[in-house]
């Protein structure tokens, strides 16, 4: 009790202020509850939100690119499965294992791989297209932090086949060339994605309920190219280029009616599956060209590499070959159509009426235009002829007659009429645009070289929409190989309309134009073409390219049956030919043979 | 001691007519004791669910966190039993000792501390490791309680205030060497001991004045201090990097934001995994905002008003006012601790560590907060009711 006594008892002041104490704590975690409802209430969608964006990581599932099927139903461009190996660096448990693999499985060089696993990134590509066995093996291991993605590779069934045309694609499955470049929106599809929950480090979290947006797969691009005709025309086109050991040789089988073409060669082709890789010609032609001669090894004296190693091109020739490597000529290149052209001539000048069928002229083996001696190619001249010989003889004094007749102005008005001055609007990607003469720059000596198809240059499509008209009666029509698109199952998704253009020239005109150029086959210079048991229409040329004094010749053949009722039109240009390179004897029969094969075939 | 004659007269008479009349009525605070035993069972559960990420990430056991612990919480309800039982006044005599003892820990814990991110805050005894300065917490409350007791008829003298704060100093400061926000923890019990044994309201406005001036100059001496407050103000804000500045703050807040009402449930915070970094820690609140929504974090501060209200109910009814002061310093250690936590995840005041009690990871807080529990426990024991 004695010690009890001496306690100090707490005062009324006292408990005052532990009154007030509390209250003061009170009122803080008052405010603070207020500061967590305004954070929780008010800011919760701001915060919440961006805490998503920190914690979901999106992975895209690649949709398979549509598959591009011809007029037969075969499959010219498809898909293949094959991996992508990337490694996760805050996964890798065994660096000098996954190393090993890596370099053993991919034949990269270790110096790369070792730069790329131990790089501190979230995830590091290591190699892409790698194929599936590969990957599979890799998997094989069980590294921890290598990451094998299935993807899908474009695949083209047929390597060489039709290869500027279709065009192949780059590394994210995006077309670059050709049918696969013009239809990539329809092709590509709408990749999928993977929404998953992540940790700080990047790590799926499993079982976090991921949101899975499905790929939708590209539409399959229908085409009216028919694989046998290409085929056929791969093989005539193969046998001129060695056999006339020309530079190239290109085709078109189109049919006149309604643009749609059947075939388009541009040889020699390059492999689709191997599109990076310089072909044994483009090899040849960059040798060619580069073995040091006197004369070059003077310019070529600023480039030693060059000359040191000359078989071997740099990066930088490297992709220039590799752009005339892919380019397809019968687009993308002009050429002189020379006495193919007089097919527009003729139709110009009947349509103007200023020559009839029966109408007579002399040829003596040239004509003087102006103080020019322009030269017929039989020198010793045709004598007298009508319109018709003369046309099936190919005498350039007649046409630079016709010229003379429909004069400048209509004559640009025809080549306005005809379309010849546009361009086709074919869906491949880098047509090129008619090189013409500006109509008040003509005088009376181009006016004659361009009536026999000189002086100028226009693509070979342009010449086989052109001439199409002309025959078919009267109707510009768009050159196309797309004809529609269906989905996986089959199903119509789009079918394509082009514009086609009626009343070029009469009906009148147009059947004249086919009995004309029936004649050209059946007893003119095209009389090469001719097939026994069917009507054939047709016009050969010879032209020269620039600059003359090299003597480099075009020969080609623009031939279509029935003639009176075209179906099927096919140029031939065979670029270069060396030895005898007149076109009624060397493209001509390219021609028929093609004709041959393909004739019959339609038939059926 | 006109005062202490009052004092014993009413202290002798209540007694004896109650031992005489009937038999006294032996009081136990047991809704603190329940409070406690539910802050407890929940901070584990929330320690556990917080800690699993970096558990199992670090250690390959998502309990390695939660079994430490738990090893601590036994060991300090062990702890706190024994002290409930002890009659508080023993401490009185012990106090100077455990002053002393606690200077010299936290001196030694300079030269020999285990370093931990650039600090030396543990002392290593065998397996274990001991924070010295939350032993001083404890050694502080007793040797003020102690002080304040012994002149607390001059207390509302200005002098005896300045020389009761400066014999704390030394403790202040070898805490604030490596640990600032310890450091201004002891100072803010002392003020509240202070503050609830002195008459006086008008010293503690200039107190409250001196650390305002006192505590602008010691942040202006500091660059990284200065980088806080601009972190606290713009805390999305870019360094030159182009981080965030205020990469942990942001975090929480990301956190607290995307619990909403209710929470993501239990277990299910996204902002645990890595992205807070050490979450069990002071950022523990943040999680279990994001776990349980603004509801659960309610509750949670309702739950802690409730123990800081029975603190004061303990304190009003102490036998004497030495038991009122060693409650008055535990409350005041648990309420500082708590608001400057919630403070500072909710970015409502710069950053600083302060650590949630008896939910944030830390065996040696826990330990000594059910040391200073045993106390309020004790205290509630000498309580005894008045039936009328």
């Amino acid at each position: 009790m004695k010690e009890k006594a001496a306690y100090i008892r707490s005062k009324t002041f006292n408990r005052r202020k532990i009154m007030i104490m509390f209250f003061i704590i009170f009122f803080l975690l008052m405010f603070l509850i207020g500061r967590l409802v305004y954070l929780m209430v008010f800011c919760s969608e701001y915060y919440g939100q961006k805490a998503e964006n920190l914690h979901e990581r999106e992975r895209d599932i690649k949709a398979a690119r549509g598959r591009i099927i011809d007029a037969t139903g075969t499959v010219l461009a498809t898909n293949r499965s094959v991996c992508t190996v990337s490694v996760v660096h805050s996964q890798i448990k065994e660096p000098e294992q996954v190393i090993h693999a890596l370099v053993t499985e991919l034949g990269l060089s270790e110096e790369e791989v070792r730069r790329r696993v131990e790089k501190v990134s979230s995830i590091e590509r290591i190699k892409t297209n790698v194929d599936k066995e590969v990957g599979d093996r890799i998997r094989a291991y069980g590294l921890a932090g290598i990451k094998v993605d299935e993807d899908y590779k474009r695949y083209y069934p047929y390597d060489t086949l039709a290869s500027k045309v279709l065009g192949f694609t780059g590394a994210d499955n995006q077309g670059i060339l050709g049918l696969e470049v013009k239809y990539d929106s329809y092709m590509q599809g709408t990749s999928g994605k993977i929404l998953t929950l992540t940790d700080a480090k990047g790590i799926e979290i499993e079982n976090a309920g991921e949101s899975r947006l499905e790929p939708v797969n590209g539409l399959d691009l229908y085409i009216s190219m028919d694989i046998n005709i290409q085929k056929y025309c791969e093989q005539a086109a193969e046998k001129a280029y060695t056999r006339k050991n020309a530079d190239s040789v290109s085709i078109i089988v189109m049919n006149p009616q309604n643009g749609e073409l059947m075939a388009m060669v541009n040889y020699p082709e390059f492999n689709l599956n191997d599109p990076f890789t310089l072909t044994d010609a483009m090899l040849a032609q960059y040798t060619r060209e580069h073995t040091p001669d006197p004369e070059s090894a003077v310019d070529g004296a600023g480039d030693p590499a060059a000359l040191a190693n000359p078989a071997e091109p740099s990066a930088e020739e490297k992709q220039e070959l590799l752009n005339q490597m892919w380019r397809n000529q019968c687009i993308s290149d002009t050429y002189e159509p020379g006495s193919t052209f007089k097919i527009i001539t003729a139709a110009a000048a009947l349509e103007q009426g200023v020559v009839k069928l029966e109408d007579q002229f002399y040829c003596p083996g040239y004509k003087m235009v102006e103080d020019r001696r322009i030269r017929c190619a039989r020198t010793s001249g045709h004598g007298a002829e009508t319109f018709v010989t003369g046309i099936m003889n190919s005498c350039n004094p007649v046409f630079i007659e016709l010229g003379e007749r429909i004069g400048t102005e209509n004559f640009f008005h025809y080549f306005e009429q005809f379309g010849l001055l546009r361009k086709t609007a074919i869906d491949l990607p880098g047509e090129a645009a008619t090189i013409m003469h500006r109509q008040e720059n003509v005088g009376p000596v181009e006016l004659a070289t361009i009536s026999f198809g000189q002086s100028f240059q226009i693509t070979p499509i342009q010449l086989v929409t052109t001439v199409s008209s002309l025959i078919n009666g009267g109707t510009r029509v768009t050159p196309h190989f797309g004809v529609e698109v269906r989905d996986e199952q089959g199903n119509l998704v789009e079918r394509f309309s082009y514009e086609t253009t009626e009343g070029i020239c009469s009906g009148e005109t147009s059947e004249t134009m086919q009995y004309l150029l029936e004649q050209v086959v059946s007893e003119g210079g095209g009389k090469n073409a001719k097939i026994e048991g069917y009507s054939i229409g047709g016009k050969t040329a010879t032209s020269q390219t620039l600059p003359r004094s090299e003597h480099r010749y075009i020969s080609s053949f623009l031939g279509f049956a029935p003639a009176d009722d075209p179906q099927v039109l096919v140029l031939v240009i065979i670029n270069n030919p060396q030895g005898v390179y007149y076109g009624g004897t060397i493209a001509a029969p390219v021609c028929k043979e093609i004709m041959e094969n393909i004739l019959p075939y339609l038939a059926k | 001691m006109a005062a202490g004659a009052v004092a014993r007269g009413s202290k002798r008479r209540v007694p004896d007519t109650q031992i005489k009349k009937e038999k006294p009525v032996r009081y136990f605070d047991y809704s603190l004791l329940f409070l406690l035993i539910f802050l407890m069972g929940f901070g584990l559960i929330m320690l556990y669910s917080t800690s699993s990420y970096y558990g199992s990430a670090r250690y390959n056991d998502a309990a390695h966190y939660l079994k430490k612990q738990l090893f601590a919480t036994a060991l300090g309800i062990v702890g706190m039993i024994i002290i409930s039982r002890i009659p508080y006044r023993f401490w009185m005599s012990l106090s100077g000792l455990a002053y002393i003892s606690a200077l010299g820990l936290c001196t030694l814990v300079i030269f020999a501390g285990k370093e931990a991110k650039g600090q030396s805050r543990w002392l290593e005894i065998g397996p274990l490791s001991f924070q010295p300065s939350e032993f001083a917490k404890l050694a502080v409350i007793i040797f003020l309680a102690t002080i304040v007791y012994k002149t607390s008829k001059q207390v509302g003298d200005f002098k005896t205030l300045v020389k009761v704060v400066v014999m704390i100093l030394p403790v202040v400061g070898v805490v604030a060497y490596n640990n600032l926000s310890t450091a201004i923890i002891i100072l803010g019990i002392a003020v509240c001991m202070l503050f609830v044994a002195s008459p006086k309201y008008s010293h503690f406005f200039v107190m409250a004045l001196v650390v305002v001036v006192v505590g602008a100059i010691f942040i202006m001496l500091a660059g990284y201090r200065v980088e806080r407050i601009r972190i606290w103000l713009d805390p999305e804000g870019l360094d030159e990097n182009g981080h965030m500045r205020g990469y942990q703050t942001m975090q929480g807040l990301y956190a607290i934001g995307s619990g909403g009402l209710f929470g993501k449930g239990l277990g299910e915070s996204m902002q645990k995994l890595g992205f807070i970094p050490e979450a069990q820690n002071d950022m523990i609140f943040s999680v279990i905002c994001e776990e349980l929504g603004l509801f659960g974090a309610v509750c949670l501060i309702m739950l802690y008003l409730l123990i800081i209200w029975r603190f004061m109910i303990i304190a009003n009814n102490a036998a004497d006012l030495y038991g009122a002061l060693i409650v008055i310093g535990v409350m005041a250690h648990i309420s500082i601790q708590v608001v400057l936590n919630i403070a500072v995840v909710t970015n409502s005041i710069p950053n600083t560590g302060i650590s949630l009690p008896f939910i944030s990871y830390g065996g040696t807080s826990v330990l000594f907060l059910l040391s200073e529990m045993g106390l309020a426990l004790s205290v509630s024991r000498g309580i005894t009711l008045e039936v009328t």
